[in-house]
């Protein structure tokens, strides 16, 4: 018998067995920390301007985005799931969060002859619950009528994007400036503020970002997440309520979504349907990027972030390098899929110290 | 009659020599020496894990002896493979189906040999007329052209006898080929085996009705723990030798029953019926009963019902009907989290599928159940919640270098004590247990069996499902059999093992209850 040292193994796994494991394995444990560090070092010596502040806001500005739709991401995937539609979501929510700025809620057709104007904060809160709104109809679809992750979101992804589109028959909601009669004026702050010098996009960012963190591991919620990726039908018969844990990891994407469906509307004054196209891909690389298994049950929000700044160093550095962007795409690709292969290395190398450390 | 008479009329077409078959932990054949006679029913007895299927592994080629020779008509031989011993037409029926359900029965039939023109184009119309005489061979109105997913279990099983026939085998094995027929396939297969024995196929026969085997079996070798305990003619074999020569004198290490006083009922159900997707029911109107303090052992073959009643009590069945009672009030959560909170935990069959989040660490998979004793508001302390699984990993001696590794890493005796604590954290009343010693090795059996009997006199009733005779004779303060999803046979504990074996042996007249 071994001895058992709770209180020294109340830190994560990583911080429990790392003293133990070669250094090799503790560089492939940071890997994407190290990736990071090194991407950003090249940009550092090789784009000029790339370290000033300016430019590092804009960088931050855009990751936000994406690592916002990651987070949500991160939590579907670890539960075992896949959500295609959040670049939809993104579209619809911009088109909804431009249609109340502009129209707020058109009562004439039912002969009252006027509308409803909505303030700010009313006008994040509808979004926001159209987002989760979105979310929980992909955990429907997912838990109680059996379809596949792949396919139910696939279809919301068309849906929403059809249903972008139909808001405003294809056009752009143009100067979304608010109306301060309405209090709705102050729409801009979302995505062109700033707090103590930071964009408020990036802050929301943060602030999603250590919830998520704290929620992952801090809670049972948290805990739950990981059994059912991990092994659905064992967590079913250890008391875990399988079906509300996927409702809930899809209305939390969801919602991370109209975050981001918020911020774009407001940053750009302007909501177009096409927002969001494609973004999910980001999404799933920035989590994968970060150490999510594709298989459910492992990842990390704090990688996910990693990740996440990864990619948008990488696409904004090779830009100010003035790298072609079909060769940015290949970049892309190759960084994805390194970061799987190192992953597997990982994995094994892992498999095998932990075998050894038994037999001892 | 006289060995030399029965040589000449059965010649011995393989015979092994000293056959050893070691598994990395557990020696599964000690030096067997086995005759298998043409012409006739070679019948294979033993208990779960004596050796039975790995013997025949053996023969049908998909393993390989460690030590010892195999001679095919007096010329050693070695099967490389299972392909290579079926062209030297030895043709084995596993236990466990082998077929693509989203196939047609005639693919099914001609899968890794199909019949082709030119080796490319595959002749369905000669597989689907070879297939329909085989059907009509074993009495069975089945179309070749439908998909086996379609079929009942039972026919299902014909069709993968048929898939052996249809290699024209010398030498067939069938593994416990009768556990999912009804009584008229039953007599179809006998037939079908009596036709084959006449043109000299010589057939290895394994099962668990001992009945069954004392009809069709010609001879008759036991096994138990590797070794061959007997080896004859069946004449003149009755049930009490077979059981005799299976269970032995010598028996596993059991801890001794505690004398304890039973407790009030804690748990008790009524009439569980399930509806089988095959027709007729899987569980059928169980009712049974478990005191604080009490071992009940559930006893019954393959396919009894036992385990589909343990997932009915688990909530697993939302199309099953029936009344359950903790300590006399009914249960009426219809999730798992609900009866876990009511004092029911289980242990489920299989380990790795049902029991563990492999890829969670020790601590998270200990804590799973429990996690809202360390929960306040949304906070989850992970401080008292690594406390309390160093205190169950004392608790239940589960050996490990650390909390924070994978599962995984356990040997299968720590991982099912993992499972068991687990259970034990969210302080249930009645414990339910399916196979709780499959796949571990004998030291951590006893502990196992020793940690059931701590906890039943602690006051905690425990109902645990085996298909081990030795086991449920010596563990349970009372024994319960199932058949055909029916309770058959109720024993106290001391009960004689043949009564306990029939009682488990359907198509018998019901067991009187004691």
């Amino acid at each position: 018998m071994s001895s058992i040292d709770a209180s020294g193994n109340v830190k994560t796994v990583i911080g429990g067995s790392r003293s133990r494991t070669s250094a090799l394995l503790m560089l492939l444990h940071m890997r994407t920390f190290v990736a990071l560090i090194l991407v950003f070092a090249f940009f550092a010596f090789a784009a000029p301007n790339f370290l000033t502040t300016g430019n590092m806001l804009i960088i931050s500005k855009h990751v936000a985005l994406n690592a916002l739709l990651a987070i949500g991401m991160t939590f579907v995937i670890i539960a075992g799931g896949i959500d295609l539609s959040v670049g939809s979501i993104v579209g619809l929510c911009a088109m909804v969060a431009g249609y109340l700025v502009l129209y707020g809620i058109d009562l004439n057709f039912l002969g009252f002859g006027y509308s409803i104007q909505f303030n700010t904060i009313e006008i994040c809160l509808i979004v926001l619950v159209a987002g989760i709104f979105i979310g929980w109809i992909n955990g429907l679809l997912i838990t109680k009528l059996n379809v596949a992750p792949f396919i139910a979101t696939l279809g919301t992804l068309y849906v929403a994007r059809g249903a972008a589109l139909l808001f405003s028959d294809g056009r752009t909601f143009p100067n979304l400036a608010g109306n301060a009669d309405y209090g709705s004026n102050t729409f801009r702050i979302i995505g062109s503020g700033t707090f103590l010098g930071l964009p408020v996009s990036v802050w929301i960012m943060v602030v999603v970002a250590l919830a998520a963190a704290y929620l992952a591991t801090r809670t049972p919620l948290g805990r739950h997440i990981y059994a059912v990726g991990g092994n659905e039908r064992g967590a079913a018969l250890s008391g875990v309520r399988v079906d509300r844990i996927k409702l809930f990891v899809y209305m939390f994407s969801g919602l991370c979504a109209a975050l981001v469906g918020l911020i774009i509307s407001s940053q750009l004054q302007a909501s177009h349907p096409a927002t969001g196209e494609t973004f999910e891909l980001n999404a799933i690389a920035a989590a994968v990027l970060g150490g999510t298994s594709m298989s459910g049950g492992r990842g990390r929000i704090g990688g996910t972030i990693v990740g996440a700044f990864v990619i948008g160093i990488l696409a904004d550095g090779l830009i100010m390098m003035g790298v072609s962007s079909f060769w940015q795409t290949v970049i892309k690709g190759l960084v994805i899929i390194a970061a799987v292969v190192v992953d597997q290395i990982q994995q094994k190398l892992q498999a095998r110290v932990v075998l050894q450390q038994n037999v001892n | 009659m006289s060995q030399a008479e029965t040589s000449e009329l059965n010649p011995i077409g393989l015979s092994i020599r000293n056959g050893s078959k070691i598994y990395p932990g557990t020696q599964a054949l000690k030096n067997v020496d086995f005759d298998l006679r043409m012409g006739a029913v070679n019948v294979l007895v033993g208990e779960n894990g004596a050796g039975k299927s790995t013997l025949m592994k053996i023969i049908a080629g998909v393993e390989q002896l460690n030590g010892g020779t195999i001679e095919l008509d007096s010329k050693p031989i070695v099967f490389a493979d299972k392909s290579d011993a079926a062209r030297h037409g030895v043709g084995i029926v596993f236990q466990e189906l082998n077929l693509f359900p989203n196939l047609t029965v005639a693919e099914n039939i001609f899968v890794g040999h199909e019949r082709t023109r030119g080796g490319i184009h595959i002749d369905r119309q000669a597989q689907a007329a070879t297939a329909r005489t085989l059907m009509k061979r074993l009495e069975q109105d089945i179309d070749p052209d439908v998909t086996l997913g379609s079929l009942r279990i039972g026919q299902q099983q014909i069709v993968e006898i048929a898939k052996a026939l249809a290699e024209d085998a010398r030498i067939l094995i069938l593994d416990e080929p009768t556990s999912a027929l009804s009584a008229a396939e039953v007599e179809v297969l006998f037939r079908v085996i009596n036709d084959l024995k006449k043109q000299g196929v010589g057939i290895v026969y394994i099962s668990h009705r001992l009945e069954e085997l004392i009809r069709i079996g010609d001879y008759i070798t036991v096994l138990r723990d590797g070794v061959i305990t007997g080896s004859r003619t069946m004449k003149g074999v009755d049930i009490p030798w077979i059981v005799a020569n299976m269970i032995g004198s010598a028996s596993k290490e059991f801890p001794k029953t505690v004398d304890h006083n039973l407790g009030d009922e804690v748990f008790r159900v009524e009439g569980i019926c399930l509806p089988s997707p095959a027709g007729g029911y899987a569980v059928d109107h169980m009712s049974l009963s478990v005191r604080a303090g009490e071992i009940v052992g559930l006893y019954g073959l393959m396919g009894a019902g036992r385990s589909e009643l343990l997932e009915c009590i688990m909530a697993q069945h939302p199309n099953s009907s029936g009344q359950l009672f903790v300590s006399g009030k009914p249960l009426r959560e219809k999730s798992v989290a609900g009866r876990i909170r009511r004092g029911l935990a289980l242990i489920p069959e299989d380990r790795k599928r049902d029991g563990l989040v492999q890829i969670m660490t020790i601590r998270e998979n200990l804590t799973l159940s429990s996690l809202h004793d360390f929960t306040r508001g949304f906070h989850l302390s992970l401080r008292s919640e690594a406390a309390k699984a160093a205190e169950f990993v004392k608790r239940m001696a589960i050996k490990i270098a650390s909390l924070e590794h994978p599962v995984s890493s356990l040997s299968g005796g720590n991982q099912q004590k993992v499972v068991i604590g687990k259970a034990l954290m969210t302080k249930p009343k009645i414990l339910l247990m399916d196979e709780p010693s499959r796949g571990i090795d004998i030291g951590a059996k006893a502990e196992i069996f020793r940690t059931m009997r701590r906890l039943a006199a602690d006051g905690l009733g425990i109902l645990f499902v085996t298909s081990d005779l030795e086991e449920v004779l010596a563990l349970s303060d009372r024994i319960l059999v199932m058949a055909n999803g029916r309770l058959t046979g109720q024993f106290p504990a001391g009960a004689n093992a043949s009564d306990v074996i029939s009682a488990a042996t359907p198509n018998l007249n019901r067991v009187e209850t004691t």
